[in-house]
């Protein structure tokens, strides 16, 4: 869809923007230590911290993803806002407080704490970094898709917008910059998907809202031309003739008699009325001859009691196919073991003073993670019936739901949506830049530097995956950015989950037994998802059925691959150190 | 208790309680799991206020992350 940009939506977008970089460059104009730039001298407090994590953590997936898949496949979204609260659990009882009794800047540093050994800091830090990269994807893909709406610029530029400005606040002032982003930005989207969710509930639910007449339910097509021009419905795309705009109630439920409109209602009373209404829904098929790719987008009437329960999105939990049963298993094990072995979140555990302090800001991020994902069904189901949804972009669910109430809030929430996106693409270019100058140049290639020289080699690296992450964004545009989410934390927990927990809890653990876990973790979760089904339709444009693999999401198998193989390789080589206690 | 107090100055492993607790999130995530795996049909059951239990399961799911969280810093405050 052609979206209409408005001059107010561009000043509030450039007034965060500018407030951002603001408040980097004011907070790096002191001198800093690697100490600093790295951990941000491990002086932030705790609760702030906390929030920093919501804001590192709720990303481009949590925002504009989950809230897309439900208003386009109804509950199935939710189940990721599930799947990712419930590694918090991991990461609060498991890993909180001894990640940061063990280390000091990065992932590689806690995993390498009783052997001091290369290989370790290799593997870390080589996990670290494919786990970084495959989590910008999603965020960069975000950062594009809100770009287009809000200021008539395309897709690219959204994602070159992102690049520049977060490598700007992380050159700036490092973890300090980082982390003071990532808590005005958690602090604000809370703020406002809570005032989002209040209109929601205070509007209520109408039949065919946001429009005067009935839904009409013809299905729509377009066509992208090889050389790049639209039609739509065989006519060139055009402000005039565009898509029609998505998502409406047919039916409310007998109760409300006649009514076309519900008003206000209760949060329960909200979720009671919409499952027993009827929704029209709408889904893409896609062809390509020489013409070019056409796109059908088909609606569907469906039961709201149909769609606030699971199988609509995961279509094989409603079959028999074992195959598809163990994908959805597969993602919802990687999604619990996944949120504690992401770098960018472990070294958050760096930037508190101690041990206590890193599991009381644990517990403020999963308050303010539990209430965003609690909103994040409130806006997505809002989203689902309010006439707004453009057909094509699954992540513009959320803005297009404000711009549903006004075009103000639909500029806030875009802002903020972007500000999401640079709080997260902030913190995983902190990570994978401590990963390369402190874990690879220093560490492993034992080049000795001084603190002035580990800040410019970090910055420098920074750099490098601002420029790797603006790449990926535009080639993966087309993507559902939650979707892409799961791989990153199939990868992060295969890699490097087994290695932390053994190291933790196994005192017979040893070196070689660690480098093994997280290389053949990540090899093997990587090599999956590059031959999975999903990949071969979705990246290579290939028949699923060419795959080998037999589900997609790795994580059920590659998990006790990682374990299993530290355990035996562990068994099979003498002690490196002796049991901690 | 402020941060820096000694009894909480330097842990290397998980506490017992934490990992009690850890259990307790498990067996629920567990069971919510089996029944999105092997008994659908009873999410769409409709417990309270006409709101189906995939819904209410799921709010519990991420309700109860927050009451064990808080029951961690209880536990180990008065432990």
């Amino acid at each position: 869809m052609i979206h209409q940009t408005s001059p107010m939506a561009v000043a509030i977008f450039a007034s965060f923007v500018l407030g951002v970089l603001a408040l980097s460059f004011w907070l790096g104009r002191r001198g800093q230590s690697a100490s600093g730039y790295y951990a941000a001298h491990g002086q932030i407090h705790w609760f702030v911290n906390g929030i920093a994590f919501a804001g590192d953590y709720l990303s481009a997936a949590s925002f504009l993803g989950i809230c897309g898949m439900i208003a386009f496949s109804g509950y199935d979204g939710f189940l990721y806002s599930i799947g990712f609260l419930a590694g918090w659990i991991v990461a609060l009882f498991v890993i909180a407080e001894p990640i940061k009794s063990l280390g000091k800047f990065t992932f590689a540093d806690a995993l390498d704490s009783r052997f001091n050994s290369r290989g370790i800091k290799l593997a870390a830090a080589i996990s670290t970094l494919v786990v970084s990269v495959f989590y910008l994807i999603p965020q960069m893909v975000g950062a594009g898709s809100l770009i287009q709406p809000l200021l008539g610029l395309p897709h690219e530029a959204g994602v070159i917008l992102v690049g520049v400005t977060v490598t700007l606040i992380v050159v700036t002032a490092g973890m300090v910059s980082t982390t003071w982003v990532q808590f005005i930005k958690g602090s604000l989207l809370v703020l406002f998907c809570g005032v989002l969710t209040l209109l929601i509930l205070g509007r209520g639910l109408a039949v065919n809202a946001g429009r005067d007449g009935l839904e009409d339910l013809a299905p729509q097509l377009l066509t992208v031309r090889p050389d790049g021009t639209r039609l739509v419905d065989r006519q060139p795309q055009s402000r005039d003739h565009d898509l029609r705009p998505v998502g409406t109630i047919v039916r409310l439920p007998e109760r409300f008699g006649a009514a076309r409109e519900t008003g206000p209602l209760g949060p329960v009373a909200y979720l009671a009325a919409l499952e027993d209404s009827t929704i029209v829904t709408w889904e893409a098929a896609k062809r390509t001859d020489a013409e070019g790719t056409h796109t059908t987008y088909t609606p569907t009437e469906r039961r709201g009691a149909d769609l606030l329960k699971p199988g609509v999105f995961f279509k094989g939990l409603s079959t028999s196919r074992l195959g598809d049963r163990l994908d959805f298993a597969s993602l919802m094990l990687a999604l619990f073991c996944g949120t504690a072995s992401l770098p960018h979140i472990l070294i958050r555990y760096y930037t508190v003073k101690d041990a206590y302090a890193a599991r009381k800001s644990t517990v403020v991020g999963i308050a303010a993670i539990g209430v965003f994902y609690i909103l994040t069904l409130y806006l997505g189901l809002g989203a689902m019936t309010s006439g707004a949804l453009d057909p094509t972009d699954t992540n513009m669910a959320a803005p297009l739901l404000a711009k549903s109430f006004s075009n103000t809030l639909f500029a806030v929430i875009s802002a903020i949506a972007f500000t999401t996106v640079l709080g997260t693409v902030s913190g995983l270019i902190m990570a994978g830049s401590g990963a390369v100058a402190h874990d690879l140049v220093e560490n492993v290639f034992g080049m000795h530097m001084t603190d002035h020289e580990k800040i410019r080699c970090g910055k420098l690296a920074a750099v490098g995956l601002g420029i790797v992450a603006m790449a990926l964004g535009i080639v993966f545009r087309r993507f559902n950015v939650s979707f892409l989410v799961g791989w990153a934390f199939n990868i992060a927990a295969s890699a490097n989950l087994p290695a932390l927990v053994m190291l933790l809890f196994w005192p017979r653990t040893t070196r070689q037994g660690i480098i093994a876990a997280v290389t053949i973790g990540m090899v093997a979760s990587l090599g999956w998802i590059l031959f999975s089904a999903d990949t071969f339709e979705k990246v290579y444009g290939l028949a699923r059925d060419r795959s080998p693999m037999p589900f997609s999401q790795p994580g059920l198998v590659t998990i006790p691959l990682g374990f299993l193989v530290l355990v035996v390789v562990s068994l099979l080589t003498p002690p490196s150190a002796p049991p901690r206690r | 208790m402020a941060d820096g107090d000694p009894r909480h100055a330097r842990t290397n492993t998980a506490s017992r309680p934490a990992l009690a607790l850890f259990a307790v999130y498990v067996l629920l995530y567990g069971g919510f799991m089996a029944l999105v795996l092997f008994r659908p049909d009873l999410l769409s059951l409709q417990p309270f206020g006409g709101v189906n239990l995939a819904i209410l399961y799921g709010m519990g799911l991420i309700g109860s992350a927050f009451v064990l969280a808080a029951a961690s810093m209880w536990l180990r405050v008065d432990g």
